[in-house]
């Protein structure tokens, strides 16, 4: 079998048969100990100064981003930026606290939940967290968050609260395994500013295949 | 792809005269290696991370098969697959097999330069699945018929005029020149495609064993919308990628996309484990990661191992003055420049890629920028010794190392002859100090002249200098007696 050949070759190479009770234990400890390497000082920031950072950073990988007071203000300027860029329709994850929120705003805006198609002009999603370090979003799968309304439409309108900023993506990887309970979601995403290609000569272009704008609403809290 | 390795001076005589293609290669010079030094100005604990992770980058090496079982294991638990591959054959029948199990007519694929090293685009296509590339450089070369000449930006050789002619021929619109206008074309006839496919393959840039997670990176959204929308994702990557934990993979990527581009993160970097969960709604049905060999297992416990730590960042080409000069057709194969002239002789036949290794100065800035700290330069002379161990290397170049070799066992003959020698480049150059043409050099002469030598041989130059030296620390000593210590 090729797996047991593979395997023989790699022994081989390293000079040794089955690794031993002991190097086994250990390279599973390792694993198990999930020990952070080092970590640049940028984003070993207080509270306050991590946020900034989040916003800097985020605007220079080309995110747009809308600072808001709270949750509530959300319907409506999404109904000014869905307005301003002439888009009838928007389609929502189902997470619960996007039902909540009262959507009135949208006026003849259509508001629809489910997965993305193609065509599709704009998609609202929340976001599972934000990482100061390079203003990325953190978002993943699961029953209320189909992954693509992250990639398939025009435009991705992302909801971040504030309280949800992390330094780095150590903090963020801790966090998932808490939420998650350890068992990986089927995706995990890591965005950072809009979709790209530089491809044809060597010149930036925004909106390759994913998202040509990406929005970013920030909620203080 | 046809292997031209063996012609790779040919190749690279008629790159250089291949307008097209020097202005191509300007943009790489301006753009890459700038936005490289930009990002790392940015970050000063940047080599500290490159020590880091050359040292992890060892530490699973010498942990590789307890690494990848654990991540089998987790792909596995996720209600994922794991194929084995020994060889470029074995991938691509397994992916075959995969394909005709999900009755699959057209494959869209994201970038993966192991895609490329096992030939899998002209297998399926014998096979009658048809692939289709959805990485905008990778979409523009398929549509030439064409084969990337660079690991992350694979049209890096084509100016604007290629891809405008390519796009008129293939999507029949009007002819245009600007590149916005052609990326809309593009996005628009792939759109179409990715709906339509009923299999996404992508490659993997890390393997996670703790959550048996692969991850890609892209900066066009191409490979998520690959993997996310047929019913079935296949993942084909190789041995060397797997990293133990999130955390680990952290400190690569935080030294990759820096690397690469210069930017400060990729824009999605995306994890995949395993196939949907039973209350997702979107999310491919079936996962597969193909695990390809393909000659690493035998870089391991030798010189080469070292090149197993290779994270795909394409620095070491970016900055190369031969890769710049002759671009990556030249080389002949998949993976181009210094990297390229490593893996090529391993993966290939040392005696079809013997001429990659020696088309280099050794001017060692491959090593210098790269991020995991891959000896380039000691690896490709490995790759010489073997040429010569192996009496691969032409007869002149033979009798002319031999010759070498004479002489420089025997200091006194050697040092009498670089005077002599010395003496008539001197002559020769006359009082321009320009040397027209030289006997056995016209390689050299051809293009350019030689400079003459200005002044004394090394060996005449550093005696002197000793000689200098000594003399100093004798007054000194003389009118200093008791700073003796300091000046040991």
């Amino acid at each position: 079998m090729s797996r047991a050949e593979i395997m023989n070759n790699i022994r081989r190479g390293l000079r040794r048969g089955e690794a031993s009770a002991e190097q086994r234990a250990a390279a599973l400890a390792r694993i198990e100990a999930r020990a952070n390497n080092l970590i640049p000082r940028r984003a070993q920031l207080p509270r306050a100064e991590q946020v900034a950072l989040f916003k800097t950073m985020a605007l220079d990988a080309a995110a747009e981003l809308i600072e808001l007071d709270s949750i509530e203000q959300a319907p409506g300027a999404i109904a000014n930026w869905m307005t301003t860029q002439q888009i009838p329709e928007l389609v929502c994850a189902s997470d619960a606290a996007l039902q909540a929120l009262d959507w009135s705003a949208l006026g003849t805006i259509n508001r629809l939940e489910r997965v993305a198609q193609a065509g599709d002009l704009a998609s609202l999603t929340g976001s599972f967290a934000g990482i100061a370090e390079t203003g990325t979003l953190m978002l993943h799968s699961g029953s209320t968050s189909p992954t693509t309304l992250n990639f398939l439409p025009d435009n991705h309108l992302v909801i971040l609260h504030e309280s949800r900023i992390v330094g780095v993506y150590e903090e963020a990887w801790k966090l998932l395994r808490h939420a998650t309970a350890g068992q990986m979601p089927r995706t995990v995403n890591l965005i950072t500013g809009p979709s790209r290609s530089a491809d044809i000569e060597q010149k930036l272009q925004m909106g390759a295949h994913g998202p040509r704008t990406l929005v970013i609403f920030l909620i203080r809290d | 792809m046809q292997i031209t390795s063996p012609a790779f001076k040919q190749n690279a005589r008629i790159a250089l005269k291949d307008a097209g293609l020097q202005k191509a290669l300007g943009n790489l010079k301006a753009g890459f290696p700038v936005k490289r030094a930009q990002a790392i100005a940015r970050l000063p604990e940047f080599d500290a991370l490159r020590d880091e992770a050359r040292d992890l980058k060892n530490h699973i090496l010498e942990n590789l098969d307890i690494y990848l079982e654990q991540f089998e294991s987790k792909v596995q638990q996720q209600g994922g697959h794991v194929h084995w591959c020994r060889s470029s054959d074995e991938a691509c029948k397994t992916i075959l097999d995969i394909c005709k199990q999900v009755d699959a007519k057209t494959v869209t694929k994201g970038k993966s330069m192991v895609s490329e090293e096992i030939n899998l685009n002209d297998y399926l296509e014998k096979n009658g699945v048809t692939p289709v590339e959805t990485d905008l450089g990778e979409y523009i070369l398929q549509l030439r018929g064409d084969h990337p000449s660079h690991i992350i930006a694979p049209a890096i050789h084509l100016n604007l005029e290629d891809v405008s002619e390519a796009f008129h021929q293939h999507h029949h619109r009007p002819k245009s020149y600007d590149p916005a206008v052609l990326m809309q074309e593009a996005r628009e006839v792939l759109r179409e495609q990715f709906v339509a496919a009923d299999v996404g393959i992508t490659g993997a840039n890390f393997l996670v064993a703790e959550t048996g997670s692969t991850l890609i990176v892209t900066n066009e959204g191409n490979g998520d919308l690959t993997q996310t929308l047929p019913k079935t994702h296949i993942v084909v990557t190789s041995i060397e990628k797997v990293v133990p934990t999130l955390e680990d993979m952290t400190l690569f990527l935080r030294l990759l996309a820096r690397s690469a581009t210069g930017q400060e993160f990729t824009v999605y970097n995306t994890l995949s484990s395993g196939p949907r969960r039973d209350n997702d709604q979107d999310g491919p049905e079936n996962f597969h990661v193909v695990l390809v060999d393909n000659g690493r297992s035998d870089m391991l416990g030798g010189e080469l191992q070292d090149m197993l730590r290779c994270i795909r960042c394409s620095a070491c080409m970016n900055h190369c003055p031969v890769y710049g000069a002759v671009g990556g057709h030249s080389y002949g194969w998949v993976y181009p420049g210094p990297m390229g002239s490593v893996l090529t002789p391993q993966m290939v036949g040392i005696e079809k890629a013997a001429l990659l290794p020696n088309a280099s100065t050794f001017c060692g800035k491959c090593e210098s920028v790269c991020p995991v700290r891959i000896p380039l330069p000691k690896l490709m002379r490995h790759w010489r010794e073997k040429e010569f161990e192996r009496h691969l290397s032409p007869k002149a170049v033979r009798y002319g190392i031999g010759g070498w070799a004479f002489f420089a066992k025997r200091p006194g003959l050697y040092r009498l002859l670089s005077r002599g020698s010395n003496l008539a480049l001197r002559l020769l150059g006359g009082r321009k100090r320009l040397i027209h043409r030289l006997p056995l050099g016209a390689g050299w002469t051809d293009g350019r002249d030689m400079p003459a030598p200005s002044g004394k041989t090394f060996m005449q130059q550093w005696r002197a200098k000793q000689q200098a030296q000594q003399k100093q620390q004798h007054t000194q000593q003389r009118t200093q007696p008791s700073s003796q210590e300091q000046q040991s």
